[in-house]
């Protein structure tokens, strides 16, 4: 990181500056999809998706995850992998199962 | 009291011990608020009925604080590219953006939560409430925090620039890190409490 020279700082000045332009306009988007009052499903998952869109960009390159070491990538790997259990063992215990009515 | 591998990357992890460190913590704090929403999934699933967001809460000042919160993190990230480019007045500028901007995070919560308590609405009311004060209060806690270490390195800690630049650095990137983490927390709490 230390040996980045002055025009890698500049190219990445230039990606912090367009993530956040994109972060404006998911956060513009995320507000204006809420107008429409989708059915609660719906409106879950795309508020969902476009969460981790902008989680993913935060994560990305704020946080510089698109350039980080293997070790990182395993810890949050493992860390992934509980909160997906963590996220599922609620929705698991609702009707025997999400998916079974 | 020489802290080792603060500057140098350790050979068997190829990282600072610090950036290591500060992932295992957030690690960690995914732990902490993700217990919190899967508690919010199960109550709210389990409810009889559960009002939307917006008829409780007040959406455009959260959607300000949302945009106060995501340009925090850019002046954060400013700020350390600022250092990388060894121009540390510029560093100091960035870094008080961020303090600044989570100051006025902190000032529009106290103002939604005052009128919450103004009308009668406490964590006590009902379930909806009580996740909503425990996920923004924890989460808040979490501005507070990090606050706190930012002003502590614009301030005071600013000294072991001049010592050990790279050193700085680091501790402004690990610092970084964790506002990072606690911007993107909010990204999901927003949508989720106000919005669904």
């Amino acid at each position: 990181m230390t040996t980045d020279h002055a025009a890698d700082i500049d190219r990445h000045v230039r990606v912090y500056i367009t993530v956040f332009i994109a972060l404006m306009v998911l956060t513009i988007v995320t507000v204006a999809i809420s107008r429409f009052h989708l059915p609660v499903h719906i409106a879950v998952t795309i508020a969902l998706l476009v969460a981790i869109v902008k989680g993913s960009l935060v994560a990305g390159y704020f946080m510089h995850l698109v350039s980080e070491k293997k070790l990182i990538y395993a810890v949050l790997l493992v860390t992934v992998a509980f909160f997906i259990a963590l996220m599922a063992l609620p929705v698991l215990t609702v009707h025997n199962g999400y998916w079974i009515h | 009291m020489d802290i080792p591998y603060t500057v140098q990357a350790r050979p068997d992890t190829g990282l600072t011990n610090g950036k290591i460190a500060i992932w295992l913590f957030l690690a960690s704090e995914v732990m902490l608020f993700g217990a919190l929403f899967a508690s919010y999934i199960l109550i709210r699933t389990g409810a009889p009925s559960w009002p939307r967001g917006d008829t409780i809460l007040n959406v455009p000042l959260a959607t300000f604080n949302t945009i106060v919160l995501i340009s925090s993190s850019v002046t954060m990230v400013m700020a350390w590219a600022s250092l990388m480019r060894n121009r540390f007045g510029t560093f100091r500028i960035y870094m008080g953006a961020t303090i600044l901007l989570g100051g006025v995070f902190l000032v529009v919560k106290y103002f939604e939560y005052s009128h919450k308590f103004h009308d009668d609405l406490f964590p006590r009311t009902n379930n909806f409430l009580a996740i909503y004060f425990t996920l923004t209060g924890l989460h808040m806690l979490h501005v507070l925090g990090g606050m706190a270490v930012n002003a502590y390195l614009w301030g005071p800690g600013a000294k072991l620039w001049k010592t050990n630049p790279e050193w700085f650095r680091n501790r402004v990137e690990h610092s970084g890190l964790f506002w990072h983490f606690v911007d993107l927390v909010w990204i999901f709490l927003f949508p989720t409490l106000y919005l669904l």
